[in-house]
């Protein structure tokens, strides 16, 4: 099986230890990785700042970069679910096309790839927050959960108000940063709470947020990608 | 605070004065989250949850495109019943016809079924004007209008204050209303429920005019329906002379039969209650029971233009149940006040800017007091996608520019080139990535962001970098691939703000 990676423009930049570790992750599986390079960004950020025209060009270049491929996947729910669902509305026949050619990173190893179990070593404390747009956009339901749980040596800790909304939300964490801080400083305490020393995540803007609040306060915790953890194994452990 | 929103500041600035209100915060957060998971449960005792609300949908959305017919049958109905209507373009004509009503019958106290309506068109206000007191008697409603005080909720109005405030203001301040609060009252809900009884009673029994909203009127029979859980509506509707309701004109429904849909997800909506404690509904009037002068004023306000647009109309099906607030946690935060409107919440964000226009700063802020989790849209018994709409608002607000809003389409432009643009794209990525050590992760200037979160930590090198040296050429890169992914890895935990402990 080929799949194009869809790296999204935060990981290319700030994350690329995700993509390094999807790209483990998938060949560890027997999939074949291509990343066109003429990728950059699905013009999310845009589009739900109101900047609609200016998302156009993004829309076209992003349906061009995937071209041809069967599927192409991301670690990136809320990328994800700005092709599925915004890409028809907003381009041609192509950008709905690749809409459902497109698939976030866990819905690809649990429904095409076929697995729950990818054979990830991760002895640790964990907690997991589904991020609003896999989780309400993408109905990724239970599958990044029944993921984690197949990892080996890793224990899962259920997170309070695991539902609720982190606070991230695109340019709301800058306009409106008191209410979007103050979700995300409780989003912090109920992870905390559970005594996981990891809060995983498969959305890494959530994160960055997240670990950006981690760390300010000290907290005894830090933030890891999902795919980090999938990708760590005996072998070669993710640290 | 006192009874009005005009000239509130925008959103992010009102949020962050509640915000720092401790008791407001723990009040939004104790009554939201009860009322959440109670509706939870009693949303899923019906299989059919997910068809009744489509069909909630659709019965709207067929009433909103033929609402022109709807509402001359509407008149004519309840003309047939006995019944006067009179049209309002707008709060300033609608206020005028309702004063005047009242002014006709030679009175000056009118008692007050809580309505949206009355609220969004500043009636008490607008009566008092004209000499005429007007009595709220809906619990919530009474406590906010004796405290000086603004509604923060659609339904429970006041929501923001706890039993000690509450007792405090009966105490304080019933007796310059009518009757005083009974001596030493004390927090406990049956007591405040009794004072606040003894209380109404004597103003049920001497209005002589009631004035009220109404949830829904059906076409067909020129009804009118409102559901309560206290009874005073009843009170209201019932034993006064002269009754007068102000409705907005998207609160029709056809038929019966399409009433008995929202009968259902109404209530398991915004109470958690399989039914309504009261549902009560007049036709016109009847000789000898109930009121002998029946008017209803029907009030446009914004409504028809928001009709007009395609996206936005969607917020006209709202039945204000309320769940779409209790779900939110921007509400849940930022509380009913920082919304500037009678409308808070994500059906205020949505709505207020389309009926009021988005000339005001706190209207052009309110699209964008959400971060578009879409906990609201779940909920929502008429499937009103609110983040849809909130984004079509944004859009038309970027559109008109002004403050803020000039720089922030310059730079959105110029990274929309960028990103037309890998090559340049990552020749930036390089750059950043090589002079990160001089990244602090605390930029003074940065301030939204780093008021309160670190930057995270930039990597060596972007992922682009990465493929390129070690799966583009896969021949050359096979070998040396794993020492570059845990040399990667092991900067990984860093980057998003790693904690002390680890
Ligand atoms: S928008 Fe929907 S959930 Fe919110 S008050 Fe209206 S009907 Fe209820």
């Amino acid at each position: 099986m080929r799949a194009a990676l869809f790296v999204t423009c935060v990981n290319d930049a700030v994350y690329p230890s995700t993509g390094i570790a999807t790209v483990r992750l998938l060949e560890r599986l027997g999939v074949e990785v291509d990343f066109p390079e003429a990728q950059s960004c699905c013009g999310q950020p845009q589009f739900n700042t109101g900047y609609r025209r200016e998302t156009e060009p993004l829309v076209r270049r992003t349906t061009r970069a995937f071209e041809g491929y069967e599927y192409v996947v991301t670690p990136s729910g809320s990328c994800a679910a700005m092709v599925r669902r915004h890409y028809p509305e907003i381009g041609d026949a192509a950008a709905a096309s690749l809409a459902s050619r497109t698939y976030e990173l866990t819905e690809f190893l649990v429904d095409v790839v076929g697995v729950t179990d990818v054979g990830a070593y991760f002895p640790h404390v964990v907690t997991y927050h589904p991020s609003c747009h896999g989780l309400r956009m993408l109905g990724l339901g239970e599958r990044p959960r029944k993921l984690l749980e197949a990892v080996k040596g890793l224990e899962l800790r259920e997170l309070p108000g695991a539902e609720e909304c982190c606070g991230f939300g695109g340019t709301f964490a800058v306009k409106n940063s008191d209410v979007s801080a103050a979700m995300g400083q409780d989003k912090v305490r109920s992870a905390v709470s559970t005594g996981a020393g990891v809060l995983c995540g498969a959305d890494n803007s959530c994160l960055m947020h997240l670990g950006g609040i981690l760390s300010r306060e000290d907290a005894p915790m830090r933030a890891l990608h999902l795919a980090e953890i999938l990708a760590s194994t005996e072998e070669e452990p993710w640290s | 605070m006192s009874g009005t929103y005009l000239g509130m500041p925008a959103f992010p600035v009102a949020a962050k004065a509640a915000l720092g209100n401790e008791t407001l915060r723990g009040n939004l957060r104790h009554a939201t989250h009860t009322i959440r998971d109670k509706r939870e449960k009693a949303v899923a005792e019906l299989d059919d949850w997910a068809l009744l609300r489509e069909a909630g949908k659709q019965i709207k959305d067929h009433t909103l495109r033929h609402l022109d017919r709807y509402l001359v049958q509407l008149e004519e109905s309840v003309t047939a019943a006995g019944g006067v209507v009179h049209w309002a373009r707008d709060a300033a004509e609608a206020n005028r016809i309702v004063a005047e009503l009242v002014k006709a019958t030679g009175e000056s106290e009118v008692v007050k079924v809580k309505s949206m309506a009355t609220q969004e068109i500043g009636l008490n206000e607008a009566l008092e004007a004209e000499g005429i007191s007007a009595y709220e008697t809906d619990l919530a409603e009474l406590i906010v209008q004796l405290g000086d005080d603004l509604p923060s909720h659609i339904l429970v109005p006041a929501i923001h204050r706890n039993r000690g405030e509450i007792r405090d203001i009966f105490r304080e301040q019933m007796g310059a209303w009518g009757r005083a609060a009974p001596e030493g009252l004390s927090d406990t809900p049956a007591d405040l429920a009794e004072a606040a009884r003894l209380h109404l009673r004597e103003k049920f029994l001497r209005a002589k005019v009631g004035v009220s909203g109404a949830n829904f009127m059906v076409a067909e029979t020129g009804t009118l329906v409102v559901v309560e859980s206290e009874g005073n509506g009843r009170m209201c509707l019932t034993l006064p002379e002269t009754l007068i309701s102000v409705v907005g004109i998207e609160k029709i429904v056809p038929s019966w039969q399409d009433l008995e849909v929202f009968l259902q997800t109404l209530p398991r909506s915004s109470t958690a209650e399989r039914m309504n404690p009261y549902t009560s509904m007049w036709t016109g009037t009847t000789d000898g029971d109930g009121p002998r002068a029946f008017h209803l004023v029907l009030l446009d306000n914004g409504r028809t233009d928001t009709l007009a647009d395609e996206v936005g109309r969607q917020a006209l099906r709202c039945i204000r149940c309320s769940a779409c607030l209790n779900v939110c946690p921007v509400y849940e935060r930022a509380g009913g006040h920082a919304y500037g409107s009678v409308y808070p919440g994500p059906i205020g964000a949505i709505l207020s800017p389309q009926l009021r226009g988005i000339g005001s700063e706190v209207d052009a802020s309110l699209p964008y007091a959400s971060s578009l989790c879409g906990a609201c849209y779940d909920v929502c018994p008429v499937a009103i996608d609110i983040p849809e709409v909130l984004v079509h608002l944004r859009e038309r607000i970027a559109d008109r520019g002004g403050k803020g809003h000039r720089l922030e389409k310059a730079a959105i432009k110029a990274s929309g080139w960028v990103f037309d643009h890998p090559k340049v794209l990552a020749a930036g990525e390089r750059v950043a990535s090589r002079t990160r050590k001089l990244h602090p992760s605390r930029v003074p200037g940065a301030g939204a962001w780093t008021d309160s979160r670190d930057l995270p930590e930039l990597p060596p090198e972007p992922f682009r970098d990465w493929w390129k040296k070690n799966r583009a050429e896969k021949n050359s890169a096979g070998n040396n691939s794993a020492e570059s992914n845990s040399a990667e890895s092991n900067s990984s935990a860093k980057n998003r703000g790693e904690g002390s402990a680890t």
